[in-house]
């Protein structure tokens, strides 16, 4: 089964406990209506793990049939660089369907950040790299598509709707309780 | 699931049409590696889509001086069509006429469903499979062991260039 090659470091961004017993890792792409989907599900499912769970997003964009996946992660990006990246990815998912350059500028503006400096960040390409290295690190992985997931570094093959996403990560964190316990 | 020819088989030559009006054969890549990516029809409906997701890395590929070849049972029209819709920046070959005949030297045909397997080859710069791979019809194989088997080939011919030159030294 395909693992995590890129272990979880200082250059991701991550929502909640550090010590967490289960890290869920999602290769997502701002413009797939899959992750769009997974999106609410995925807050849904950190809510109701709490402290048992540390959820890190990383960037896929599949630029060519995407063309705006690539400026939404580095929109995302920008606001990272400056604090705001949680609220950055919550607002472009939630604006899915009206995904738009402006929209990304407006998001920024409404965000409390410069929409001058997003768009000079975008024009300049400043963010590039960073979401490169992300897609990069998830094509050594396996990640052949969008939404993936990696639950504690093994690909999780199933469903991404909220039960079944809650089972997996129920039964990982029996194993690591079973572990902790035999340690 | 078909039985592919495996690593150290010599890539059987083919000359597909890649366009309406071009042609292309194998031994004309002597000399660089080429991924040669059976899939089974163009226009599947998924974002995650076997080609999208090489086209996206195709710089990656070509840090290897790789060339990618598709390749279909579709028609030069459709995969033209296709091409353009995705924006794909490498060449689909069409393996139309007689239908399948280079995916059956590949051992890479499903005989049933009358299209190719989701089959994966690199050959290195002899035209001798490096490394084959055939994933189950649903799943899209990814890139990473095509990446892992460029990047060992690679390996192997520095390896091989530095016994090369010690004998000379010696």
């Amino acid at each position: 089964m395909a693992t995590l090659k890129a272990p979880v470091g200082p250059a991701d961004h991550t929502f909640g406990d550090q010590h967490a017993p289960v890290i869920l890792v999602e290769y997502g792409d701002y413009e797939c209506p899959h992750c769009g989907h997974a999106h609410p599900i995925v807050k849904a499912v950190r809510k109701h793990f709490g402290k048992q769970l540390l959820f890190v997003y990383r960037h896929f964009p599949l630029t060519q049939i995407h063309p705006l996946a690539e400026p939404a992660a580095e929109t995302a990006e920008f606001a990272g660089a400056n604090g705001k990246f949680w609220e950055m990815h919550d607002a472009i998912f939630e604006n899915q369907p009206s995904l738009s350059l402006p929209l990304l500028a407006e998001l920024a503006e409404a965000l409390g950040l410069s929409s001058g400096e997003a768009v000079s960040s975008l024009e300049s390409h400043e963010f590039e790299p960073k979401v490169r290295n992300a897609f990069l690190g998830g094509v050594r992985s396996g990640v052949n598509g969008t939404p993936t997931f990696f639950i504690n570094g093994q690909r999780y093959q199933g469903m991404y709707e909220f039960e079944d996403l809650v089972e997996a990560i129920d039964a990982e964190l029996l194993a690591s309780e079973k572990h902790r316990r035999a340690g | 699931m078909s039985t592919v020819l495996a690593a150290g088989t010599p890539a059987p030559d083919f000359t597909l049409p890649v366009t309406p009006d071009q042609n292309l054969s194998l031994r004309e890549l002597r000399g660089q590696p080429v991924v040669l990516a059976f899939y089974p029809a163009d226009w599947s409906p998924v974002c995650g889509d076997q080609m999208a997701l090489y086209n996206e890395i195709l710089p990656e590929f070509q840090k290897y001086k790789a060339e990618v070849l598709g390749i279909s049972v579709d028609g030069v029209w459709c995969h033209a069509a296709f091409a353009k819709h995705q924006h794909l920046h490498f060449p689909l070959l069409a393996d139309f006429e007689p239908k399948g005949a280079v995916a059956k030297k590949y051992g890479a045909y499903r005989d049933h469903d009358g299209v190719c397997e989701r089959a994966l080859f690199v050959i290195d710069e002899e035209g001798v499979i490096f490394w084959s791979y055939c994933s189950p019809i649903a799943v899209n194989p990814g890139a990473d062991g095509i990446l892992e088997a460029l990047e060992n080939l690679k390996k192997k011919r520095q390896s091989h260039g530095d016994l090369e030159s010690s004998r000379r030294a010696s």
